[in-house]
């Protein structure tokens, strides 16, 4: 496994070429403190509006990227808007999910009693999967999901139909803001095992430099924002 | 300044002394009409840059200090190429160890250096030229002075002013000709791929008359041309806007 | 294990490629498919050029304390459950994979795109070792079928055309229906996807490469269209990560930053569909994502750069905006240059990796024009990096020996501007007599360079400099 001389070897020889020392307190300092301050460089102007303009951001930024976008007034919506879209897709009614808590109270039964909901990781079945949005990034029109039991990660690639849920309250403007709200909720210098910034279906230009939707991910990408 | 008048050097290019005078007197006619007293000092030759691009910093530094010699008495250098004026302005401080003497000068020579047109409008203010010509032109817009000192606008205003000629846009007119010094002959082929598309667009343009502001780039598209047969006129701005266009144009048969 | 290069046969490789009509054919698709792109995306964002100034500061600042922020980053690697492997050179780092595939049994392992696997050449290595490597990105999948290196860093198969493509998966995979319509570009991505859907599932580890790592959060980052990338980090047991010691970055707002030009730079998109932040393996609780977390970090030459006059190459990010804007690359594409890392970025970095004996075409072959600096995100002085290496090699008398003639010849005149005058004199007298009246020569002895392809324009008869000193006395 790891050869803790070549790691020296190759310290030493970075140190030997910038010549400086191991034992510089300034720069071990200057270090510890950008890391500690993680300061935001020059942010775009772009998302940097109210909220409400914000969300309306997001979904031009969605489409412009061949998401597509539908708005639900409550969380109660949530069901008839998944059933309505698989519907108008002619896909299957059968939908894999992951253990979130928002998802989870969904009223599925009452709401859309068709819909078989399956719950756990993709398995390469699966056509349809649904996942809830930890953030939305204005910016881009980027969807920041995290590894978990509540949403994994395979979701957001195996099947070929990817619809997300996310509450109007969750986007915000920038990636820095992402990074933020994630700091907020898991603490300084870490990160959960997977972060996931999606924006748009899955493409490839590797054919003659033409654009093609579905390449290995999701051919479709649904947005439901919940309060939009 | 000299009086009222600024004394400019005329650094009149390797390749416009030997290959296109004219295109030196087309130079000096619009500077006198801009106002100013012109001289081009004897000791000058070459900017160097076959010698820097080929990788010879030594000898580089032995022609650049021999050429700011020559023109450090004047109030400004003035060169009919973004090529050469571009090596004199970025590129001749560097040649010199920071702090030293040499390094001083040459900063001195680079900030008053400027290629024609950028200098006609940037500094003598000049708004229109006294030229006719009845044609439809198409301008290329040269590496260096484009990207090194950001020579677009400049030929193009006073271009527009000259009465009877049309300009005409072509596609890509900032890409590269093929020609970059000794690169067209080192990569024949490459250089004849570069040009043959540049060609292409000059020809899709539906102008008559190429012009551009150096005659490296000059020399190698109407080089093109004229072995492709093509009815296009190939002349250096300078000629347009001084009214000098009763010389055949590059590459053209005697009249 | 580096690749075998043929950069030394610079211009044998661009003969060929600019007679081979497919790959013309298929270049001329790079000014709509990238340049175009990349003008819109960067009008699209006021503080491009702002973020560009910024994403320089940030390299500038990161490689000035590279050993510190690697520190820091292992640190964090480890916390998270990960392990760094650190290699000198591109076979230790083909031997840590194969060991690790050893390890656990691997038969297959799944691979998004790298160019540090390129440079490593891990697929020998790992077909020696009985593993079977399945690259996953459309154009490296394609390239791979093929048994071709990459000819572009983002946009591997840049110098196919569809008919030969639909060509290689007939004659590749079999169970093809031939009466299977796949003439639509759609179609032949639809063919790859089912086939891959089946190798990702079956791979035992899954290797990609790393666009950035961040000394934070001990994170990699792998920014993706297709999402094979994820599927190839996230289904196998043991996920690979490969990366240069300069992938470096200090925070998440570093990588934010520089993440985005890369897209906008690249492929003209705003923001790629997959940007990927991994940290570490499966964690208590997480019902997929890989057991083991690996990071191989090479070297291979890059800490010699470190401090050097080539020390900005390490800013690059591999966007691929100077070989989209090349006007050389755009006429002789990717494999000409005989190496990895064709265009621009690689007349610099190629040099400096395998040796400028071996390479030392790619500097020279180029015009100054100066595009792909000002495309460079990064703002790499890409031009001025090419003509330090032109100085080297002349410093080192690797120039060729006609040039240099030539060059002592002409140096000798411009020094001594009387005799100057004489020579050009003469010059500009004799070939305009030569012309006699023409106006162009057709052939020109000692510039056959110049006549192959283009007139030798005739000069007027008298220098400047001649009629000036009469005019002025």
């Amino acid at each position: 496994m790891a050869d803790p001389a070549k790691r020296d070897a190759i310290l030493a020889r970075m140190r030997q070429s910038l010549s400086v020392g191991a034992d510089d307190e300034v720069r071990r300092k200057t270090v510890k403190d950008r890391i500690k301050a993680h300061k935001p460089n020059l942010v775009p102007a772009r998302a940097q509006l109210p909220h409400k303009k914000q969300v309306e951001l997001f979904r031009e930024q969605a489409e412009a990227v061949q998401s597509t976008v539908t708005s639900v007034a409550r969380d109660d919506d949530v069901p008839a808007a998944v059933a309505d879209y698989l519907r108008s897709q002619n896909l299957p009614q059968t939908v894999r999910h992951g253990d979130d808590p928002l998802i989870n109270k969904l009223p599925w039964r009452k709401k859309a009693p068709t819909l078989e909901l399956n719950k756990g990781i993709a398995d390469p079945q699966d056509e349809v999967s649904l996942s809830h949005a930890t953030v939305g990034v204005a910016e881009t029109g980027t969807l920041v999901l995290t590894s978990g039991s509540d949403n994994p990660t395979t979701l957001n690639f195996l099947p070929e139909n990817h619809i997300v849920v996310i509450k109007a309250g969750e986007i915000r403007g920038t990636y820095e803001d992402a990074w933020q709200h994630l700091r907020k909720r898991d603490g300084e210098r870490t990160l959960p095992r997977t972060v996931n910034m999606v924006t748009g279906p899955s493409r490839t230009g590797d054919i003659e430099q033409r654009i093609e939707l579905g390449a290995h991910g999701p051919r479709r990408l649904h947005i439901i924002i919940i309060g939009g | 300044m000299s009086q009222d008048r600024p004394h400019v050097g005329l650094f009149v290019t390797c390749l416009v002394d030997m290959m296109r005078p004219s295109v030196g007197f087309a130079s000096v006619k619009l500077l006198e009409q801009a106002g100013c007293t012109v001289d081009a000092p004897a000791a000058q030759t070459c900017c160097g840059q076959p010698a820097y691009n080929s990788g010879d910093r030594a000898t580089t530094r032995q022609i650049a200090l021999d050429m700011i010699e020559a023109f450090e008495p004047f109030d400004y250098v003035v060169a009919p190429s973004g090529s050469c004026a571009g090596m004199l302005r970025k590129h001749y401080p560097g040649l010199f160890e920071q702090g030293s003497r040499e390094r001083e000068r040459a900063e001195a020579v680079a900030a008053k250096t400027y290629e024609l047109t950028s200098f006609l409008t940037g500094i003598m203010k000049m708004k229109s030229v006294d030229a006719a010509l009845d044609q439809n032109a198409t301008y290329h817009d040269s590496c260096s002075g484009y990207r090194e000192l950001a020579i677009k606008d400049q030929p193009r205003k006073l271009l527009k002013t000259v009465k009877g000629l049309t300009l005409t846009e072509m596609k890509d007119a900032e890409i590269c000709c093929g020609f970059g010094g000794t690169f067209c002959v080192k990569y024949p082929d490459i250089s004849n791929n570069m040009v043959t598309k540049k060609i292409a667009n000059i020809e899709a343009s539906g102008a008559d008359l190429l012009l551009a502001g150096d005659l490296g780039c000059l020399m190698n598209m109407a080089g093109k041309l004229k072995r492709q047969g093509s009815k296009v006129q190939v002349r250096h701005v300078a000629e347009v806007l001084a009214g000098a266009t009763d010389m055949p144009a590059i590459a053209e048969r005697d009249e | 294990m580096n690749q075998t290069p043929t950069s030394r046969n610079f211009k044998r490789n661009t003969a060929g490629a600019l007679v081979n009509e497919q790959l013309q054919r298929a270049l001329s698709n790079v000014p709509a498919g990238f340049v175009d792109k990349r003008a819109r995306a960067r009008d699209k964002l006021p503080e491009f050029d702002a973020l560009r100034d910024q994403a320089r500061d940030i390299k500038n600042h990161t490689l000035a304390h590279l050993d510190l922020y690697y520190e820091e980053y292992e640190a964090k690697v480890a916390a998270s459950g990960g392990h760094v492997h650190w290699c000198e050179t591109a076979d230790e780092a083909c031997k840590a994979v194969v060991e690790i595939c050893k390890s656990h049994s691997a038969r297959t392992v799944t691979k998004g795109k790298s160019m540090v696997s390129e440079e490593m050449n891990l697929n020998a290595a790992l077909a020696e070792a009985g593993v079977e490597p399945v690259e996953t990105d459309l154009g490296e999948y394609i390239i791979q079928l093929r048994g071709e290196t990459p000819s572009h860093i983002i946009a591997p198969a840049v110098h196919l055309n569809k008919d030969q493509i639909e060509a290689d998966f007939r004659a590749t995979h079999t169970g093809l229906p031939p009466e299977r319509n796949l003439e639509e570009g759609a179609a032949l991505v639809y063919e790859a996807r089912q086939i891959l859907r089946e190798k990702f599932i079956a791979a035992d580890i899954g290797i990609t490469g790393a666009n950035m790592l961040i000394a934070e959060t001990g994170t990699s980052v792998i920014v993706t269209n297709e999402g094979n990338g994820d599927l190839t980090q996230s289904l196998p047991k043991v996920h690979i990560v490969l990366a240069t010691i300069e992938k470096m970055v200090p925070t998440l707002e570093d990588a934010t930053t520089i993440l985005r030009l890369l897209a906008r730079s690249g492929t003209g998109q705003e923001f790629s569909s997959y940007t990927t932040f991994s940290t570490g393996p499966r964690r208590e609780g997480d019902p997929d994502g890989p057991d083991e977390y690996h990071v191989v970090i090479l070297d291979n030459g890059r800490t010699k750069m470190l401090g050097s006059d080539f020390q900005e190459m390490l800013r690059c990010i591999r966007c691929g905006a100077c070989l989209n804007h090349c006007p050389v690359y755009q006429a002789v594409g990717g494999h000409a240059y005989g190496w990895v890392y064709p265009g621009p970025m690689g007349a610099v970095l190629t040099p400096s990796l395998i040796g400028v004996d071996e390479a030392g075409h790619l500097p020279n072959a180029s015009t100054f024009c100066g595009r792909c600096e000002e495309v460079c995100p990064m703002r790499i002085p890409l031009p001025r990096m090419m003509r330090n290496w032109r100085e080297r090699e002349f410093e080192r008398h690797l120039s060729p020996a006609t040039v240099r003639s030539g060059l002592s010849l002409w140096a000798f005149f411009a020094k001594r501007p009387r005799l100057y005058r004489l020579a050009t004199g003469f010059a500009a007298r004799f070939l305009h007599l030569w012309c006699g009246g023409d106006g162009k020569l057709e052939t020109l002895r000692f510039a056959g360079g110049w006549t192959k392809h283009r007139d030798f324009p005739s000069p007027e008869g008298r220098t400047f400099m001649a009629q000036w000193k009469n005019r002025n006395g």
